[in-house]
């Protein structure tokens, strides 16, 4: 491909440097997009082809008539502009697209299980239809509440170490280093980690929602130490130093200038960090187990959290498969709901601490 | 009580690299004393030295002796939190916490440090610290609104009012006006001429003109070549160093043939 040159006035004529130009009327990409969309359904019908092929055709259409029509009256350049907004918005469409349909899914088989019954009731005594999912959404909330009082001190407190006091030793390296392999690691050897120890305190066998919620800060804490050290790496140093030259000691300028300055950014990163552990399965398969009952006590016995009860709900079908895939579905729809919100929050959060300038 | 200062063989490192040697100069209380000297020839470094500001930098540290009121600051007794009580800062650019309106800003110094005090009390500080910087009248209706929505100029005021709201016994400032229009520039100095009955201040610039208006004295700074520390040429009272100084690179500087 050669590159676009501006193109030169013919005749050598500089004085009477052309400004304006032939252009597309504002509809033109609509037209196209309706000609190419035309064409296909049309040759579609005659070859009688299904959706995906009409709508591929349609789209390798649409790419070609709009630069060439572009091409023939508006030249090279915008042509070429044409073609690659074009492509721009083909790959955001097919990002969207199983983003989109995802949630179709989940919404269209999930919203009929939902009732008062399925958010009152645990799955107790419950076989074939009927039951809830009370029991699962409280553990959830037990199991990544107990992980955020764990890691957000941890993650924070060790974050606040590496920006404010580590001043880029060997320790504060060491550390970011295992905060980087932290991050990788994969859930499943969390969970294995959190049941080996908790096998080494209480012997084997044991099972307690509070092991998931150590599980799960393991896979938090990182996230949390990465999001704050980004966060207090952001406040200018100008702010520290006008805090020392009030004569104020270093933890208080930490505590109540470094750290307000950063809590939208810290606050938004925990609640992003929850969001993304509330999901997890396979650390709290391994350690919390799953329960059909109610267990208010995250310290012994079995508790359900949501991922898992979708996991055994469709691997232990039973005699009644319909009722419990249709379960699964309502379960995750109420977990991407609690996710979305936790999002929600997140940004709201980060709205309302965020340093006002009052303008 | 202002205070003065007295500064001998003071050496001034940034880890192994020798910034700034040799200082002497003794800096009057009650009277304003101005550093100025090309970039880089260490008027800043000095500047933060005299409230142990300079060691907030890793591996920058200090040898020979600043003398305050008679106490050495450099003293291995002496709290470098204690000197910042009473040795306040003024930066070069405006930095009011975000996070505070205007009223909190002008009372960080004391809140910060956990001071108690009534609403009356505090009302007093903010009104006197403002007025003090020629803030008041501009702001006293939107006290409550964030600090960072005023303009450069009244955001450098406030920070002056910050700096003076916890009555410290000298003031030093960092090109305070560099970020300034002419009218900001000319509220700050008329400021500076009010303080200076009160307070003992040391001011770093690059405008000349407005180290012949401000100071008293004036402190000439000039690096023997690059990478060579910065030194004092000359300590003089301000009126004879922009007319008759004592050496000749003071007066080549001054006159705009330097180099």
């Amino acid at each position: 491909m050669t590159t676009p040159t501006l193109e030169r006035p013919s005749g050598g004529d500089r004085a009477s440097l052309p400004l304006t130009a032939p252009q597309l009327p504002p509809v033109a990409p609509l037209l196209s997009a309706l000609m190419a969309v035309g064409a296909a359904v049309l040759v579609g019908l005659l070859l009688s082809w299904s959706l995906i092929p009409i709508v591929v055709l349609g789209w390798l259409l649409l790419l070609v008539v709009l630069p060439t029509w572009s091409l023939l009256l508006e030249g090279r350049r915008k042509a070429v502009d044409r073609m690659v907004t074009g492509l721009v918005w083909s790959t955001f469409a097919l990002a969207m697209l199983p983003l989109l349909s995802l949630i179709w899914q989940v919404v269209a088989k999930g919203a009929p299980a939902l009732s008062v019954e399925f958010f009152t009731y645990s799955m107790r005594n419950v076989i074939g239809e009927g039951g809830g999912i009370y029991h699962a959404i409280v553990g959830t909330f037990l199991v990544t509440g107990l992980a955020t009082l764990i890691s957000v001190p941890i993650g924070v407190l060790a974050a606040v170490y590496l920006v404010e006091y580590s001043s880029e030793g060997k320790v504060a390296k060491t550390v970011t280093f295992l905060v980087d392999v932290m991050t990788g690691i994969p859930s499943i050897v969390a969970g294995l980690f959190a049941f080996a120890l908790f096998v080494l305190i209480f012997g084997p066998g044991i099972r307690m929602g509070f092991g998931g919620s150590v599980a799960l800060s393991v896979l938090m804490i990182p996230i949390v130490v990465r999001a704050t050290e980004e966060m207090l790496k952001l406040v200018p140093d100008e702010l520290r130093e006008a805090s020392y030259a009030l004569g104020v000691p270093k933890w208080r300028t930490i505590v109540k200038v470094v750290l307000p300055t950063a809590l939208s950014g810290i606050v938004t990163g925990i609640t992003l960090a929850i969001a993304r552990v509330a999901g997890e399965t396979a650390p709290l398969l391994i350690i919390a187990g799953s329960a059909t009952s109610m267990n208010w006590n995250p310290f012994s016995e079995r508790m359900a959290t949501l991922p898992v009860f979708i996991f055994s709900s469709i691997t232990e079908t039973g005699r009644y498969p319909e009722a419990q895939t249709q379960r699964a579905w309502g379960a995750a729809l109420v977990l991407i709901m609690i996710v979305m919100a936790l999002n929600l929050i997140a940004r709201v959060i980060g709205r309302v601490f965020a340093p006002k300038t009052g303008r | 009580m202002a205070k003065s200062i007295d500064v001998s063989d003071l050496d001034i490192y940034y880890g192994d690299f020798l910034a700034v040697e040799g200082v002497n100069m003794t800096i009057k209380a009650r009277s304003v004393t101005a550093f100025i000297g090309p970039s880089g020839c260490g008027k800043s470094t000095v500047l933060r030295s005299l409230n142990r500001m300079h060691e907030v930098i890793p591996g920058a540290r200090v040898e020979g002796k600043v003398v305050v009121g008679g106490q050495s600051l450099y003293d291995p007794a002496v709290d470098p939190v204690a000197v910042r009580r009473q040795i306040g800062m003024v930066f070069q650019r405006p930095n009011p916490f975000p996070t505070m309106s205007i009223y909190e800003n002008v009372l960080a110094g004391n809140r910060l440090n956990s001071k108690k005090m009534k609403k009356a009390e505090a009302d007093e500080i903010v009104e006197r610290s403002l007025k003090g910087a020629n803030l008041w009248g501009e702001v006293k209706d939107r006290l409550g609104k964030p600090g960072m929505g005023l303009s450069g100029g009244q955001q450098q005021r406030l920070c002056i009012a910050r700096a003076i709201a916890v009555e410290p016994q000298i003031l030093l400032m960092d090109e305070p006006c560099s970020a300034l229009d002419p009218i900001s520039t000319s509220a700050v100095e008329d400021l500076i001429h009010d303080l200076k009955d009160r307070y003992t201040i040391v001011i770093v610039t690059h405008n000349m003109q407005q180290a012949a208006r401000v100071s008293e004295d004036t402190a000439f700074f000039n690096l023997k070549g690059a990478g060579q520390p910065g030194h004092l040429v000359e300590f003089n009272a301000t009126k004879q160093m922009f007319t008759n100084p004592d050496e000749e690179a003071t007066e080549a500087y001054i006159s705009g043939r330097f180099g």
